[in-house]
C-alpha cells in the first residue's frame, strides 16, 4: 500500500478564486495515473470526507495530459476574511498526502 | 509585423517579482513583437484592493518596469501591463503610472501611453444588479444589493477588447487596471486575427511567467516566450537553465482554476479537452488542440471589498505541558472573561471579533482540520481582535493578552504566566481589515463600457 505522497510529483492546494479552493495531485507517468484512477480512491466521497464538505459541492476532474486529478471545493470563508486561516489556500493539501492507494 | 508568427515575451510572473537581466537580453535577440507582464492577483487577499497598496516593493517594480520599458522603446514594440499595482484599482494604476513616468524622465524615453481604468462605481454595479445583469460565480450566491453599498472598492476584470482599442489608438505602453490575466497577452494575437484559442492559451501560459517550466523557481522568478503560429503555439523558458516539457506545460493548466478543461473568459470559453503538448526539442513544447467557444453573453468578473473593522494582534506561545493539553477550554475561559469586561465598557460581543489561532493544533485548516489530537510540546497562539475602531481593537486585545497570561486553570503550576510573548511591545495594531464581498459576473452593454481609456504622451 503506497500513500499519495509516495506516488505523486505534485500534491498541492491553492485558491481557484477568493471563494474556492482547488487541490491538485499530479503523478509522474501514465502508468501511475492509470493505477490510481483504476483504484477509484480519488473520488468525490474522499474529498467530502477529508474536507468535511458536501459531495455535491465537490468538483472533481481528471486531466490525463498532466496525469492529474483536480478537486475544487468552496472555501469555508473568503480569502482574507477575519475567520479565514489561509489567505492563499496554499496549505490545505496535507490530508491528501497520506491517502493510501492499494497496490 | 510578421503575418506568419507572433512572438510574445513575459519577463516574469508579476511585475516586481524580478528576473535575470540576461534572460531578457537573450530572448530579445529573437525580435519579439510584444513584451508584457501581469501586475497582480487576488492571491494576497482583499486588503490590497481596499488599501490601494501594492504587494511588491516600489523599487522592485521599478527595476522590472525599467528593463521592460527600455526593451520596448529600443525595439519599438508595445509593452503591456495588466492588473497594475497588484489589485488593479485606480490607486494601483496611478502608482504604476508614476513609476513608469519616473523611469521615462530619468532615461529620456518617449512614448504614447494608454491607461485603462478598471475601478467601478457602486452606482454602476447597483444599476446592473437592478437590471438583472449580475450573476454569481460559483460558489457564491446572488449579489446582495447591501454588499454593493458597503463596498469600498470594486474592480472589473478587463478582457482583450480595451487593450485592442488602446493598441489601435496608437499606444505603445498600456497600463491596465484589474485585468483578466490572459487577456494582457491574448489581445495582440486576437487583434492580428490569429486563432483566439491560441491567443488565450498563450495568455494563460504567459501570465504566470516560468511557472510552466522546470525546475520550478530554480533561478527565482523567470519568464517565458511564446510563439503563436497559424495552428499551434510554441513555448520556451527565457532562462537557459530551465526547460518546458509536455508534462510541465500540461500541469500548468491546473494552476489556480476550478478545472483545467474549461476556462471562462469574457467573450467565451477556452476548451482544453483536446489539448496536446509535444516536445519540439529539449526545452520547447508545441501546443495544439485548444478550442475557443464564443458565448452569447459578454461578461466581466467583478471583485469587491468592504471594510469590516480594524485589527490588533498578539503573537504568544506556551510550553506548559498542562496548558498544551487543555488549550481549548482555557481559551474559552479567556474569551468569556474578555467578553464580560468589554461588555462592561458598553461594547456588546456582536460589535467585535476575538479570534485565537492555535498553531500546533488547527491554525492552518481551522474547522476542516481532520487531526483532532494535539501531539506537541509547545503551541503558538495568535490572539486577534477586530473592532470598529483601531483603539477599541487595541483595548480588547490588551484585555485578552493579559487574561491569557494570568488566568487560572486546573493543574496550573506556572503562576507567573502560562503564555508568553516574543516581542515587546506584544500588541501589534495592524490597521484596517477588508473582506471580499463580491465575485460576480456583470454583463456590460459593450466590452469597453467599464474600462475608460486615458491617453498620455510621455
Amino acid at each position: 500500500m503506497a500513500r499519495i505522497r509516495d506516488l505523486a510529483v505534485i500534491c498541492r492546494s491553492k485558491n481557484a478564486n477568493p471563494f474556492s479552493l482547488t487541490l491538485d495531485v499530479v503523478f509522474p507517468d501514465k502508468e501511475t495515473f492509470e493505477k490510481v484512477r483504476l483504484s477509484g480512491v480519488i473520488c468525490k466521497d474522499l474529498i467530502s470526507r477529508l474536507y468535511s464538505v458536501a459531495e455535491s459541492d465537490v468538483l472533481l476532474v481528471e486531466f490525463p495530459p498532466a496525469n492529474a486529478f483536480k478537486a475544487t471545493i468552496p472555501r469555508l470563508h473568503g480569502s482574507g476574511a477575519v475567520e479565514d486561516s489561509d489567505v492563499y489556500g496554499a496549505q490545505q493539501h496535507g490530508p491528501l498526502m497520506d491517502v493510501e492507494i492499494p497496490d | 509585423m510578421s503575418d506568419q508568427e507572433l512572438r510574445i515575451v513575459a519577463p516574469t510572473a508579476i511585475v516586481g517579482y524580478g528576473f535575470q537581466e540576461s534572460s531578457l537580453e537573450r530572448v530579445l535577440q529573437k525580435d519579439p513583437h510584444l513584451i508584457a507582464c501581469d501586475g497582480g492577483s487576488t492571491d494576497p487577499g482583499p486588503n490590497y484592493l481596499g488599501m490601494g497598496k501594492a504587494f511588491v516593493g516600489r523599487d522592485a517594480a521599478k527595476r522590472d518596469l525599467s528593463l521592460m520599458l527600455q526593451a520596448a522603446v529600443d525595439r519599438q514594440i508595445p509593452m503591456l501591463v495588466g492588473t497594475s499595482g497588484g489589485a488593479g484599482g485606480d490607486a494601483h494604476l496611478q502608482w504604476t503610472r508614476e513609476i513608469v513616468e519616473e523611469i521615462a524622465r530619468e532615461n529620456n524615453l518617449h512614448f504614447k501611453m494608454a491607461l485603462i481604468h478598471a475601478e467601478q462605481s457602486k452606482e454602476y454595479v447597483s444599476k446592473k444588479l437592478a437590471d438583472g445583469r449580475v450573476e454569481p460565480i460559483w460558489p457564491l450566491g446572488p449579489l446582495d444589493p447591501k454588499a454593493v453599498d458597503r463596498s469600498t472598492n470594486i474592480v472589473g476584470m478587463a478582457g482583450v477588447e480595451p487593450y485592442i482599442e488602446a493598441l489601435g489608438g496608437g499606444a505603445q505602453v498600456i497600463l491596465c487596471g484589474r485585468s483578466d490575466d490572459a487577456a494582457i497577452f491574448a489581445a495582440l494575437p486576437i487583434k492580428e486575427e490569429f486563432d483566439p484559442a491560441l491567443g488565450w492559451v498563450a495568455g494563460k501560459l504567459l501570465e504566470c511567467g516560468a511557472a510552466c517550466a522546470v525546475p520550478r523557481q530554480k533561478f527565482g522568478s523567470e519568464g517565458i516566450t511564446v510563439t503563436i503560429r497559424e495552428d499551434h503555439i510554441l513555448v520556451e523558458p527565457n532562462h537557459p537553465g530551465l526547460t518546458c516539457t509536455p508534462l510541465s506545460v500540461s500541469t500548468f493548466f491546473l494552476h489556480e482554476n476550478e478545472t483545467p478543461l474549461y476556462h471562462t473568459e469574457p467573450s467565451g470559453v477556452l476548451d482544453l479537452t483536446k489539448l496536446d503538448c509535444q516536445a519540439v526539442d529539449e526545452r520547447t513544447v508545441k501546443i495544439t488542440g485548444a478550442q475557443f467557444h464564443p458565448t452569447e453573453k459578454y461578461t466581466i468578473r467583478l471583485e469587491g471589498v468592504e471594510l469590516v473593522g480594524y485589527r490588533c494582534i498578539c503573537v504568544s506561545y506556551t510550553r506548559d505541558p498542562v496548558l498544551v493539553q487543555t488549550i481549548d477550554s482555557y481559551l474559552d475561559t479567556v474569551r468569556a472573561l474578555v467578553v464580560k469586561r468589554v461588555d462592561g465598557m458598553g461594547v456588546p460581543a456582536e460589535d467585535y471579533k476575538l479570534v485565537f489561532r492555535v498553531i500546533g493544533k488547527n491554525a492552518v485548516m481551522g474547522e476542516r482540520e481532520p487531526v483532532k489530537e494535539v501531539l506537541t510540546h509547545e503551541l503558538g497562539i495568535i490572539m486577534e481582535a477586530v473592532a470598529p475602531t483601531q483603539d477599541l481593537a487595541n483595548e480588547i486585545l490588551g484585555l485578552a493578552r493579559q487574561a491569557g497570561k494570568n488566568l487560572h486553570y486546573e493543574g496550573k503550576l506556572c503562576d507567573e504566566g502560562c503564555i508568553t510573548y516574543p516581542y515587546s511591545p506584544s500588541d501589534i495594531p495592524v490597521g484596517p481589515v477588508y473582506e471580499y464581498n463580491m465575485l460576480h459576473a456583470v454583463e456590460p452593454d459593450s466590452p469597453l463600457e467599464m474600462f475608460p481609456i486615458e491617453y498620455v504622451t510621455v
